[in-house]
């Protein structure tokens, strides 16, 4: 089995995960309580990585990070490195791939927070950024896992957009799909089974986990 | 004149329902008001405004002389700089805080333990809202709105989220509790029993506006209109014209008969209200009491309502009675029965009609 990639592929899982908590609970918390009339604009932007092929995403994000873009002009002189075929470069596409991923969730589980809870924290003298932490925040807690969750698991399997932006460089960019992928245009098909069957058992738990958190939403609280 | 809360304004929903309430409350008078009116009437709307939950099309709020929205000077506080502290009807208790965290949630640890102590809820702080009766849920939001040093108590039908056994024993511990709060409160209610055990004044909103003020026995017995009437439940509303004037007694035509009442003045078109506790009901039709008004009439149907019987009357026009359902029986009124109701003078109350 290909360590180095799976390895790869867990610090890429966890890097974009944690850049999806601080940039998409913001997001889904804009969303879900703005009240501006073009939201749609943004939740359509949002969703958009669903739909969209990943090597059109990935294309774009090519062109949006290369040396010649006003980002990519911005990332070299900052660094002196290049973000195409980089980790970092693969950690914007993917934070980019998975958006809809840990959004979604966090969004809906603060829309489904009973407005008079946050509307008696206001009466309560408490500003609307602290009722946010307070009382949304928590109260919310098994979306925003469950967005993480899948952000993580979605990142994991990702090939598409990797294969565009990061190419295939062992240890660099050379993710697990993609390593599947080579072994198996090298005929080398046990190599490709167990990593295969190394992902489908991950996902499966992945899944399993979300969907019992979901159902656990007052029970996992202590009682008394 | 400063120690009045008024609000006037208006607010206009997407339904097409309009809110124009203009109404100021003697805080100095009343320690609980009661805002009374029938459901879609506007009070939960204007309870809102009030809070600064909800934002007035155009008008005037202010609390004990400090403007709270001023439309023309485009000046509007947000919920957190009134202080008005808000009852939901389930009491929206934060579900993943215990009583304890609850009642401290915008104050300090000292403050909340001293809050806990005045309500009588120390043995619940451990526990989480969904663990604790309603009463009791009731009890610590109430704790929580005064821990927060709210000026003001807003509580929206605090009652109605209770079964009906509690719900008529908690009604005087709630009054005992708003009174211990020390700040004013208005309570919101469509219960003629939840407003005579609650409040001290009252303001009853019929379809938008505020059609009467007044101290809430006084409101209930004088009712200042037929819309008033209806919605503080006097079951005779009956249009009536003067026909005859004595000194201190006034004779009316109610439909094909005669009414005779206490003269006040009044003039002009005018209803009678007559409640329907304040009718009794006798077999023979001959007069033998001090009673002035003995309106023939037959029995139209009899219906028991626990300890009461209510019974339909058509004397030419329609009258409810309300007797013991002891008397029901030992009368053995049934359909079509003959029958004499008995009113006094004093208590036939006249209001302006429209």
């Amino acid at each position: 089995m290909d360590w180095q990639a799976i390895w790869l592929s867990v610090r890429l899982a966890f890097c974009t995960t944690a850049i999806l908590l601080v940039v998409g609970v913001p997001l889904a918390g804009w969303l879900a309580f703005s009240p501006r009339r073009w939201r749609f604009l943004v939740e359509a932007a949002v969703a958009l990585p669903l739909v969209l092929p990943p090597t059109v995403l990935g294309f774009y994000v090519l062109l949006a990070i290369g040396p010649h873009s006003p980002v990519g002009a911005l990332y070299g002189r900052l660094t002196g490195g290049m973000l195409p075929f980089s980790f970092q470069g693969l950690l914007v596409a993917s934070a980019l791939y998975s958006l809809p991923f840990a959004v979604q969730p966090v969004a809906g589980a603060f829309h489904a927070v009973d407005r008079k809870l946050i509307e008696a924290s206001w009466c309560l003298g408490v500003s609307r950024f602290a009722t946010f932490r307070k009382v949304v925040l928590p109260l919310a807690r098994s979306g925003i896992a469950t967005g993480a969750i899948l952000s993580f698991a979605h990142t994991m399997g990702e090939f598409g957009v990797v294969l565009m932006v990061g190419g295939n460089i062992a240890g660099v960019t050379r993710t697990v799909s993609i390593s599947i992928y080579d072994q198996v245009q090298a005929l080398r098909y046990d190599a490709a089974l167990e990593t295969s069957l190394c992902l489908l058992g991950f996902s499966f738990v992945v899944l399993a986990v979300t969907y019992a958190l979901q159902r656990r939403i007052w029970t996992a609280w202590p009682t008394n | 004149m400063a120690d009045q809360l008024i609000c006037r304004c208006r607010k206009r929903h997407s339904s097409g329902f309009e809110l124009d309430a203009d109404l100021s409350i003697p805080l100095d008078q009343s320690r609980v008001t009661v805002l009374f009116g029938p459901s879609g009437s506007g009070k939960t709307t204007l309870l809102r405004l009030l809070a600064g939950l909800d934002r007035p099309d155009e008008g005037v709020i202010a609390f004990r002389g400090a403007a709270w929205h001023d439309s023309p000077r485009g000046l509007h506080l947000p919920p957190q700089r009134r202080r008005a502290g808000f009852l939901f009807q389930d009491y929206a208790l934060f579900p993943h805080l215990t009583v304890a965290a609850n009642v401290g949630f915008a104050c300090g640890r000292e403050r909340a333990a001293e809050m806990i102590e005045t309500f009588g809820i120390a043995d619940l702080a451990a526990r989480y809202p969904r663990a604790i009766s309603g009463g009791q849920q009731q009890r610590v939001a109430l704790a929580r709105a005064l821990a927060a040093g709210s000026a003001l108590l807003l509580l929206d039908e605090p009652l109605s989220a209770l079964d009906a056994s509690s719900r008529v024993r908690l009604r005087t511990d709630l009054r005992r509790m708003l009174l211990a709060g020390g700040v004013p409160s208005i309570v919101v209610t469509h219960d003629r029993a939840e407003a005579i055990a609650l409040g001290d004044w009252m303001a009853v909103l019929v379809d938008g506006r505020i059609r009467q003020t007044g101290p809430v026995r006084e409101v209930l017995r004088h009712p200042a209109g037929p819309r008033v009437a209806e919605a503080v439940g006097v079951e005779n509303v009956l249009p009536a014209e003067i026909v005859g004037r004595e000194p201190g007694l006034l004779t009316l035509q109610v439909g094909p008969l005669n009414l005779q009442c206490v003269d006040a003045g009044e003039t002009g078109p005018l209803v009678a209200c007559i409640h329907a506790e304040d009718v009794a009901l006798s077999r023979d039709t001959a007069r033998s009491s001090s009673v002035r008004n003995r309106l023939a009439g037959r029995v139209v149907t009899v219906e028991r309502d626990g300890p009461l019987a209510r019974v339909e009357l058509d004397c030419g026009f329609p009258l409810v009675a309300l007797i013991t359902a002891q008397s029901a029986a030992e009368m053995d009124l049934k359909a079509g029965d003959a029958v004499c109701a008995v009113v006094k003078a004093t208590a036939v109350h006249l209001a302006a009609s429209g």
